[in-house]
């Protein structure tokens, strides 16, 4: 019973997934793979696929699986599962924060897992700009990335401190968009 | 006017989920400039406890941030609302390539503009970051978790070691309980000498 499988299959990844997308690749491969879904090349194209679509990747990935091996039908089921874990641990955990965050300690340890996850989030991104300008694995730094993230880094100021505004976030991904087509078509 | 809220909740999200690319942090850029500086929806103290709560348990980042401002702005239909916003537009473009046209990542028009969104992506999470940095009270011990934590990120990315963040929460939150105990007990031993 293919639906089953694959709404249970999901389920685990939802649930045991923790620390985003990249965190969850290891989990996706295993459940993936040990139910023979997708081989080892496809599943590669996918994790390519749903990292350069928009939305959360564990959603990405569920959809096409899902698609896949079940149709629409196996595509929702899949979905709805990967989704579900998360949806309801934060519903449940929200009635319970109320009267917790009252507790001292619960505020202390809040506190400073607030100082990790910045620490986490700022090095995530240090990281990826990195990863990218300088071509990861292949050794080479990669000029066209280099005069985007330096042209893109520019705009951001410039409407910080010239303009006083915050750019919005959906504006620089569109004119990230069309550097990268017009730099990367050279 | 309760419908009404549910609805923008929806489109909001909605409009999220459209634009994310790169995964759940990704994300965090787009909602704190919608939700806490246009909309008003929450505060930034609390984007920030989302970030944690999102980091701390499974399931993907996009959907427990949904599911925590829905909530909070409109109940559970809210969360539902808001949940299945940010969900929908990568539903149907997953599906959409799954069946119909799955060389579109071939085009070399959509790869190059790709190769410019992840860098304008990675760009805007360095930001986040750094907001975050910001408003940390600057003291020795949020700090050092601050310094901790990101070094031991890039060291992971570095040698591509498999050590889930979720790990590098644990530690902090013991750490933060330890400091926490001590604090007190420091204080109970002053109150026994006065």
């Amino acid at each position: 019973m293919i639906w089953l499988e694959l709404f249970w299959g999901f389920l685990k990844v939802g649930l045991f997934s923790f620390g985003g997308a990249y965190g969850a690749i290891p989990l996706i491969r295993e459940v993936v793979l040990s139910y023979g879904w997708l081989d080892e090349g496809a599943l590669t194209d996918m994790i390519a696929i749903s990292e350069s679509t928009p939305g959360p990747i564990m959603v990405n990935l569920a959809t096409y699986v899902g698609s896949e091996r079940g149709g629409v039908l196996g595509a929702i089921l899949a979905t709805a599962a990967v989704v579900l874990p998360a949806f309801v641990i934060i519903l449940l955990l929200m009635a319970a924060l109320k009267q917790l965050l009252k507790h001292r300690f619960v505020q202390a340890i809040l506190k400073g897992l607030e100082s990790c996850v910045a620490g986490i989030v700022l090095a995530t991104g240090a990281w990826m700009l990195w990863e990218n300008c300088a071509g990861a694995g292949q050794g080479r730094a990669d000029w066209r990335a280099v005069v985007i993230g330096a042209l893109l880094a520019g705009v951001m100021l410039a409407a910080k401190y010239l303009f006083r505004k915050k750019l919005s976030p959906i504006v620089l991904i569109g004119i990230s968009a069309v550097l990268g087509c017009g730099l990367y078509s050279i | 006017m309760r419908k009404q809220q549910k609805r923008s909740l929806f489109w909001t999200f909605f409009k999220i989920g459209l634009f994310t690319f790169g995964g759940g942090y990704a994300m965090l850029p787009l909602i704190e400039s919608i939700c806490v500086e246009r909309q008003g929806w929450i505060t930034h103290e609390e984007m920030l406890r989302i970030t944690v709560l999102a980091e701390s348990t499974p399931g993907p980042v996009a959907i427990n941030c949904a599911t925590y401002v829905g909530n909070r702005r409109g109940g559970f239909l809210g969360a539902l609302a808001a949940t299945l916003g940010v969900v929908l537009p990568s539903f149907g473009i997953i599906l959409g390539i799954s069946l119909l046209f799955r060389s579109f990542l071939e085009i070399p028009m959509v790869v190059n503009a790709f190769r410019g969104i992840k860098i304008a992506v990675s760009l805007l999470i360095l930001q986040a970051g750094l907001n975050m940095l910001r408003r940390l009270e600057k003291k020795a011990l949020p700090l050092t978790l601050f310094v901790g934590a990101a070094a031991a990120m890039l060291l992971i990315n570095l040698f591509s070691w498999r050590f889930s963040t979720i790990w590098l929460l644990l530690i902090a939150a013991v750490i933060s309980f330890a400091a926490c105990l001590l604090s007190q007990k420091q204080a109970a031993g002053k109150e026994d000498d006065g």
